[in-house]
């Protein structure tokens, strides 16, 4: 009798955790909201298409409008950081490097994100230089 | 190697699921144009004008015109994703028709979003 571990001891830690679903649900649930957001999008384009900086400011400064760009931002970036990590993880061998480009992923969709959400806030509030 | 490419036919769904991660880095780097199109509007006119500028020149355009190609085609694609999701359009035939019809819904619907802001006299 070399070994008193128990055979739930040595079960225990090896199975799920219990929580790897959550990229799987956010990846399809900021797909519908992109199923919605998108098209917006593209028909904003349209309209914004000529019509130079005073036309985009005043586009932005309407209310409906700065909320669905900061969705459409939030949604966009959360959903691109989630794609690309699965490309990261399928791709990229070598753990110090994949583990490298996961963080600096999160880290330039957070910051590209918070630069727009800023940027649109400040038009919207009337700020930037006029 | 694996699988075997003498033995190996391309297929139309294979291409559709290749397309769809590079279509989602390509939006991936849309989504960036459109922050530094969020930032140049924040900073003030002259920004914004040598901003908007680069993008109306014909590589900006072409860029754009890829941009939203890509876009289209992984909306339509996503769609073909979430119909798997809960179960349906896993027949052979089916996947084959779906896949062409997210190709051709890009191609059309990209060629008349662009042909509309030409013909609007907005590009």
């Amino acid at each position: 009798m070399s070994d008193l571990t128990t055979p739930l001891r040595r079960a225990r830690g090896l199975g799920s955790a219990k929580h790897g679903v959550g990229h799987f649900i956010g990846q399809r649930v900021s797909a519908v909201a992109l199923l919605l957001l998108a098209p917006w999008a593209l028909w904003s384009a349209y309209h914004l298409a000529g019509r130079g900086y005073e036309g985009a400011r005043a586009w932005l400064a309407a209310p409906v409008n700065a909320s669905l760009l900061i969705l459409l931002v939030l949604a966009g970036f959360y959903h691109g950081q989630l794609g690309i990590r699965v490309i990261v993880e399928d791709y990229v061998a070598r753990r110090g490097s994949r583990n490298v480009l996961l963080i600096l992923n999160v880290f330039v969709a957070a910051a590209a994100a918070t630069l727009a959400v800023v940027c649109i806030l400040g038009v919207s509030f009337g700020g930037g230089s006029v | 190697m694996s699988p075997h490419w003498q033995v190996w036919r391309p297929h139309i769904t294979m291409a559709a699921s290749i397309l769809h991660r590079l279509a989602g880095l390509a939006i991936y780097f849309g989504m960036l144009i459109l922050v530094g199109w969020i930032f140049a509007l924040h900073a003030g006119a002259e920004t914004f004008a040598s901003y908007a500028g680069a993008l109306h020149t014909p590589l900006g355009l072409i860029v754009l015109f890829l941009i939203t190609l890509a876009l289209l085609f992984h909306l339509a694609n996503g769609v073909r994703h979430l119909a798997w999701d809960i179960g349906f359009g896993f027949a052979p035939k089916t996947a084959d028709a779906t896949a062409w019809s997210a190709f051709a819904f890009a191609a059309i619907v990209d060629l008349a979003f662009w042909f509309a802001l030409a013909a609007g006299g907005r590009l």
